[in-house]
């Protein structure tokens, strides 16, 4: 193997590629060659560093430096400083102070622990780190049963909204016998302000793939897919060159290691519409029909793709199980909550000074995550709420700051941690003009099966719209939470019944910002 | 099991879901989207009850029962959550019931009206107007339409057309029909399946519109007049005008499930027909028709008939019996001629249709009627069609069949010289030469034996002769190669047919004209009955051999012995047992000389034997082949009488036109293609002086010095359940609202849904020895093109009655049918008008260029009077059933030069 001096990690996830990754990695190793240093530095592809609204960022190991805002222009004097005078170039240099443990602590990251670290298209990075050590151990070591016991013992929760716990799903499929079964990673990935998934693949694709091996071992799945939206093209070429050298590994196919299974994995893409990402609207959109939610029971566990059994997880969800396999339930359960062991991926956006991505322990507080994470509120702003789990969220006010969040303690407010997206919104902004845009996207999104969703998520865009213009009595209120509430009790899927949680989240802590716009064009008509 | 709602201990049967158990314990939950036939599509939910135990309200609709569980559907609380999704409905579109064609019928109404919703209390879309009148039978208004996905389901799952969906999302969800085009421009085959399904007023049968509110029409059941299904109607009739508003197919039907096609639900315009005959009519001195009082009529009708058996001997006259009337007309029409003409010269038109299919299969199993039934075509695991065009002749039928294709049941095979609609659904399709079918057969069974794949102990305990059957099969011209070379289907083709076919479980066969109507008929129909035994497909459910018969009534006629040489019952004249049976309960001396044949007669009366003849219910000028021959003969007729509805094209050649009903005013039986006898009930009054068939038959046996004493219709089922065995246990107070299939022996009988279970008719099975041979006339220099006939779905037959109904006259116009290559050969363009000639006529039609039919072939319906088929089809016949070869003639097409 070859010796480097140095290693240079450029992230080209999607956003950063559209903003000039690949022409900045062009330019840094036609650089490098210039000066004879090709053969000591080695430049890498990797996923996403964890920063947003940061342009180009690369990371220089073992130096732990990270530059943001690298442009083509910046290449000739960043490799000038940093590589023949050995100085960092410091207007480009992200503070560590602005971003501490970037995303987290290494020593506590699962599913994100070799992102930003290893280049995610060779197979042999990941091998270099450990990978494929869990497949291993469960194929020739464990018995299905064994696989869905441990991770019934870790407690692992889907990470895909609903928290449901990963073990029980896969119990319900493994036994089942005599028919072909499926396991389907979903990685729609539709909630608005939500990356995490797009970074885990991009940055880790083998840790996907070894999570989604062990799954179908478990639940004797002989061919997985992978439904990821058509947008996401990076993620689907890395997946694609992750599949096919695992294919020459003798990693995927027929016969695997010698140990008698078979396993295939595919990648289906999907049209992109937020309810594709609703199990049953994916397993009907991979069917080649609309994308429209079936009826449950029975569940896919049971009936799902073809009709045959069918398990579906998040990618998160199933990133981790490869750690929980090498190291166990007992060391998983360590982290995280009683309720909720493990970490969980939030995206952080909105009013805070780094929006980004982080990886934290089940259980850490908003207030944690706002201000070790997301670097504290921008400059000058102060926090009134944050929007947590989605637009299916929930309004959070500073009285709430301080709630240990999990599935369990979210749950006492009757929410979710959803897709763990975190919008953080600062005290000049009215709540009703988050609610309308909650609404809108809602009202936009519904599928149209059902007449509580179609009709309703209309209706309330109308009552919203109609307060903002000042046309609303207080009644318009009640009528609104109504609404909601029958949504919330009689609309086919998930997604018309979230309405109610941000409707009334709103309409508790923040009545007097509803009340502003009535009052307000109360006082002017006077 | 046990389950209480609202505090009532109520009994469910398990698998049954709570709004049904509800439903059946009288108790009423409000629901829009679930219809018995389309399932829970959960998309209303109004069905929403609380069930104790349960987080928040579950839809009624699709939830199973348990035992125990605790109900509530009647609460404040539920209901004001019902109460709320209505309104919210409600608030959508424009529902304005004044004008609504539905009020007083419509779901949507009801639920609100049970929840006192008043008004809407949300305002959600402007009031806009959507409508789409394109469809001649549909009307849509889509600002009506609560996209509650029945009109979906029921289109792509029940009938199986495929043309609606849901297009957009969210708030803008809408139907569309194919890739959002008009409805009248679309694939939709106006079945008006969905318009049955819809709960509101956005999908309308277009010519009911303001002809009466629902409330104020009555609805009578009865069965189609039209094609062999037999589907169950149901007939809004307006009392007061005495006329039809719409019509509706009967759910849970036997034959057809509440499904119709566009003729049986759209087609009844000629039942008010202002043409109807509403009086007897004598033609005078002058040839001009002039009213008559009944009894004038029916004295001179049989004065004339007496006085030709006195001048010309009793075997002077003849009748021809009728496919669209009741088992009972039939019955009175045979006795008729055996009786009090005293010969067997009785015929009808099942000779132009099946008689080589009761020629065939009784001499292959000993009886010849369709094996199995309707509801059990998706037990076969291969469905084989030939020589039919299913889905155009016997909708219901093809809806089964894609229904069975579409559920993953069964799989299609389609061998016809036409790619039918059905060949879209078949997992192969081979387009033979026309006249090639025992050879193809032949192939098949050929590669089934090479193969070892025939069923090896159904040949050795239930069926005689195979050796035979081998050594004919087995010559070398049946090889793959060489039937390629006389059929047009390739050697591959043919293996995976035969592999195909004979490895599945069940196979069935269902065939019509294209099978029977050759001069080789009988052997096309001996050769179906090969295969099928080869294959041990008989005597099981989804299996058989189904030839689909055309006429509402022709199963009936051919049962109640409207044929020559049986009696009712196909007891033979010719056998001194059933002659003695039949003389001994008539109290009359018979004949027992077979009689002629539809074609025979025609030659007799050129030739002078025959004198008299009398029509009922049939219109040979048009159906009958070589039409120029026909027309002579009823020319040179002496006494000719037609009873009928309308002045045929045959009737204006009559000396006596009698006025008779049609099937919406009478009562009596038809038995449909499945041996299935069920009721007609009169819905209307008939026109003027016309009576029911059977009525006028008994006043001309009468009057001709009989003793016939028919008090009601009923008094003649009983006879026939007296003299016709297989009909012995179906009464009239049983056949009820399923009807009953025959053999019904006796009284407790259940009737047969399938023949031949443990042994054939006859005992063993019998294999024939067929050879192929050549049909008639085949193409030559001068002309080049196979000629070959058939229907369209929004015909019937002659057209006496279809081609009343303005709607389906717009849709189909008279055509031929001509291959994408010979149209470029000939450099003909699509609708162009051409002139198609054979050795016995032209005609004058448009031609329809298409993929659909092969080269060399001509494809031409026989419908239309402006542009007659038979005057062109030759009258070579089966030597056996005497059926014409209506499917293949020599002909050529030439331009018209303006
Ligand atoms: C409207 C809607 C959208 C959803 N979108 C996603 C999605 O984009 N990704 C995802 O993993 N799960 C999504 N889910 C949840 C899935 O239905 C399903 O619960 C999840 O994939 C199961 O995986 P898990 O158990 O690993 O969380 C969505 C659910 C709803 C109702
Ligand atoms: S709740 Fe909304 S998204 Fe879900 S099925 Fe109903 S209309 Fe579709
Ligand atoms: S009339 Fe029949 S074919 Fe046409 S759209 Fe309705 S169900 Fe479909
Ligand atoms: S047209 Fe009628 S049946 Fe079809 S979705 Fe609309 S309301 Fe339902
Ligand atoms: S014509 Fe045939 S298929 Fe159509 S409604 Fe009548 S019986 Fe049924
Ligand atoms: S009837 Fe149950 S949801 Fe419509």
């Amino acid at each position: 193997m070859k010796y480097f001096r140095s290693h240079i990690l450029i992230e080209t996830d999607e956003a950063s590629v559209q903003q000039g990754a690949r022409e900045v990695m062009n330019a840094l190793k036609q650089e490098l060659a210039k000066h004879n240093l090709d053969q000591e530095v080695n430049v890498l592809e990797t996923g996403s560093l964890g920063f947003f609204e940061r342009g180009v960022c690369i990371a220089v190991y073992p130096d732990d430096v990270i530059y943001g805002n690298v442009k083509v222009e910046d290449v000739s004097s960043l490799v000038s400083e940093h590589f023949l005078k050995g100085r960092p170039l410091t207007h480009l240099v992200i503070e560590r102070s602005e971003k501490k443990n970037i995303p987290l602590g290494y020593d506590k990251r699962i599913v994100l622990e070799n992102s930003g670290n290893i280049d995610p298209e060779e197979i042999n990075d990941y091998l270099g780190v450990g990978g494929y050590l869990a497949w291993e151990k469960a194929l020739l070591e464990m018995k299905p049963e064994d696989i869905v016991q441990t991770v019934k013992d870790s407690g692992l929760r889907g990470r895909g909204g609903a928290g449901f716990p990963a073990g029980i799903k896969w119990s319900f499929t493994s036994p089942i016998k005599g028919v072909q079964k499926y396991v389907v990673i979903n990685a729609d990935e539709g909630e608005p302000g939500t990356f995490k998934d797009r970074l885990i693949m991009e940055g880790d694709p083998h840790k996907l793939l070894e999570g989604t091996m062990i799954a179908s071992l478990a639940v004797g799945a002989t061919k997985a897919y992978i439904y990821i939206r058509g947008e996401y093209k990076l993620c689907i070429n890395r997946l694609q060159r992750a599949i096919d050298q695992a294919y020459e590994y003798g990693l995927l196919g027929k016969n695997i290691l010698e140990s008698g299974f078979d396993l295939d994995i595919e990648i289906e893409t999907g049209a992109g519409a937020y309810i594709c990402g609703e199990e049953t609207a994916l397993i009907e959109s991979m069917e080649g029909n609309r994308g429209i939610p079936r009826t449950k029971p029975p569940y896919p566990g049971v009936k799902g793709f073809m009709q045959n059994p069918t398990v579906v997880n998040n990618v998160e969800t199933i990133a981790n199980v490869p750690a929980i396999i090498n190291k166990g339930a007992d060391w998983y359960r360590n982290i995280g909550t009683a309720e909720s062991p493990g970490t969980k991926v939030y995206t952080i956006l909105g009013d805070v000074a780094v929006p980004g991505l982080c990886e934290v322990p089940m259980g850490t507080t908003l207030r944690t995550i706002i201000n070790t994470y997301g670097g504290g509120m921008k400059k000058g702003s102060r926090f009134k709420s944050a929007l947590v789990g989605g637009a299916a969220g929930i309004f959070l006010g500073d009285n709430m700051l301080d709630v240990k969040m999990d599935f369990h303690n979210l749950a006492e407010y009757k929410a979710v941690l959803g897709s763990g997206a975190i919008l953080v919104i600062n005290d000049s902004v009215n709540i009703v003009d988050m609610l309308e845009s909650v609404i809108k996207f809602f009202r936009h999104e519904s599928c149209g099966k059902c007449v509580p969703c179609r009709n309703g998520n209309e209706q309330l865009y109308k009552s919203v719209r109609k307060i903002k213009a000042g046309y609303a009595g207080e009644d318009e209120l009640d009528k609104m939470l109504l609404i909601a509430d029958t949504m919330q009790k009689t609309s086919f899927c998930a997604l018309g019944q979230s309405l109610l949680l941000p409707v009334k989240s709103a309409l508790d802590m923040f009545k007097d910002d509803f009340l502003s716009y009535i009052n307000k064009k109360k006082a002017i008509n006077k | 099991m046990n389950i209480v709602i609202n505090g009532t201990v109520c009994y469910a049967s398990p698998g049954e879901t709570v709004l049904s158990a509800a439903k059946n314990n009288d108790i009423y939950i409000p629901s829009l989207c679930y219809h018995n036939k389309t399932g829970p599509l959960g998309r209303c939910r109004v069905c929403m009850v609380y069930v104790e135990g349960m987080n928040g309200l579950q839809s009624s609709c699709n939830l199973p029962v348990r035992e125990g569980m605790i109900i509530t559907t009647d609460t404040n609380e539920v209901k004001a959550h019902q109460r709320l999704v209505v309104d919210l409905l409600l608030s959508s579109g424009k529902h304005d019931c004044l004008s609504c064609e539905q009020n007083g019928n419509c779901e949507l109404q009801d639920v609100a009206y049970y929840l006192e919703i008043e008004r809407p209390s949300f305002n959600l879309s402007p009031p806009s107007i959507d409508i789409d009148e394109t469809s001649e039978m549909v009307f849509v208004d889509r600002s009506k339409c609560i996209q509650c996905g029945r009109c979906i389901e029921g289109c792509n799952n029940t009938v199986v057309n495929e043309v609606i969906t849901f297009a957009q999302r969210g708030f803008e969800t809408k139907i569309e029909f194919d890739n959002n085009i008009e409805m009248g421009k679309s694939t939709c085959v106006q079945c008006g399946e969905c318009v049955q399904l819809c709960p509101v007023g956005a999908l309308i049968d277009k010519n009911a519109i303001s002809k009466g509110r629902p409330w104020e029409l009555e609805k009578v059941t009865t069965i189609c007049p039209y094609c062999g299904v037999g589907c169950q109607l149901e007939l809004h009739i307006n009392r007061k005008i005495n006329k039809i508003i719409r019509i509706t197919g009967v759910e849970k039907a036997p034959a057809n499930n509440g499904m119709l096609c566009i003729k049986g639900r759209y087609g009844f315009d000629f039942v008010g027909n202002k043409d109807r005959l509403t009086t007897p009519l004598i033609r005078n001195s002058e040839g001009k028709f002039e009213n008559s009082t009944w009894d004038e009529a029916i004295t001179f009708v049989a004065k004339k008939f007496k006085n030709i058996i006195t001048e010309h001997g009793n075997e002077a006259i003849a009748g021809l019996a009728s496919a669209k009337v009741t088992n009972e007309d039939n019955y009175a029409f045979q006795k008729l001629i055996r009786r009090e003409i005293g010969n067997n010269n009785v015929d009808h038109c099942a000779r132009l249709c099946h008689s080589s299919t009761v020629a065939g299969l009784a001499a292959s199993f000993g009886s010849g009627a369709m094996t199995n039934d309707i509801k059990d075509i998706n037990k076969a695991g291969v469905i084989l069609v030939t020589g039919s065009d299913t889905t155009a002749a016997h909708p219901v039928i093809s809806a089964r069949i894609k229904k069975a294709v579409r559920d993953g049941k069964s799989k299609v095979i389609v061998i016809d010289p036409k790619e039918i609609a059905l060949a879209d659904y078949a997992e192969i399709y081979a387009a033979q030469r026309p006249g090639s079918d025992v050879a193809v057969i032949n192939c098949l069974m050929q590669l089934i034996i090479k193969n070892g794949w025939e069923d090896k102990d159904y040949i050795q305990s239930r069926t005689e002769n195979f050796e035979d059957l081998k050594k004919e099969v087995m010559k070398d011209k049946y090889s793959p190669e060489n039937v390629e070379t006389l059929s047009g289907v390739p050697a591959a083709k043919l293996h995976k047919i035969a592999e195909l076919f004979a490895k599945a479980k069940t196979g069935s066969v269902f065939y019509s004209m294209g099978i029977t109507q050759h001069t080789t008929g009988t052997d096309n129909v001996k050769s179906i009955a090969n295969l099928q035994m080869l294959c041990g497909n008989l005597g099981k459910p989804g299996g058989g051999v189904n030839p689909l018969r055309g006429q509402s009534n022709v199963q009936g006629a051919c049962d109640m012995g409207c044929l020559p040489n049986v009696y009712p019952a196909y007891q033979k004249v010719t056998d001194p047992k059933s002659k003695s049976k039949f003389e001994n309960f008539w109290s009359k001396s018979l004949s027992d000389k077979i009689g002629l044949t539809i074609t025979e007669i025609t030659d007799s009366i050129i030739k002078g034997t025959i004198k008299g003849l009398y029509i009922m219910g049939e219109n040979p000028f048009i159906s009958d082949p070589d039409q120029y021959h026909t027309i002579e003969s009823l020319e040179k007729t002496e006494f000719l009488v037609v009873q009928d509805i309308f002045m045929t094209e045959t009737a204006e050649l009559a000396d006596v036109v009698l006025p008779a009903s049609t099937y919406a005013e009478k009562t009596g039986h038809f038995t449909n293609t499945e041996r299935r006898v069920q009721r007609l009930n009169p819905a209307l009054k008939a026109p003027g002086q016309a009576k029911d068939d059977w009525e006028i038959i008994q006043l001309i046996a009468n009057k001709m010095g009989s003793d016939w004493n028919y008090q009601t219709i009923r008094d003649i089922t009983t006879e026939i359940n007296a003299v016709a065995p297989s009909y012995a246990g179906i009464t009239w107070d049983r056949v009820g609202k399923e009807g009953l299939q025959w053999p019904c022996p006796t009284v407790d009988h259940p009737g047969t849904p399938y023949l031949h279970k443990d042994q054939f008719t006859r005992g063993l099975g019998l294999f024939h020895a067929i050879e192929f041979k050549e049909p008639a006339e085949l193409p030559n220099d001068e002309y080049p093109l196979i000629m070959t006939t058939g229907r369209v779905l929004e015909q019937f037959h002659t057209g006496t009655m279809s081609r009343k109904s303005q709607g389906l006259n717009n849709i189909a116009k008279p055509m031929v049918m001509i291959s994408v290559v010979d149209a470029e050969k000939m450099s003909i363009s699509n609708s162009e008008k051409v002139k198609v000639i054979t050795r016995r006529g032209e005609i004058e039609t448009n031609a329809f260029v298409t993929k659909r039919i092969q080269q060399g072939v001509i494809y031409i319906p026989f419908h239309y009077a402006e542009a007659p088929a038979n005057r062109l089809t030759i009258n070579a016949v089966d030597p056996t059933a005497k059926i014409p070869e209506y499917k293949v003639c020599a002909a050529k097409i030439s331009k018209i030069i303006s």
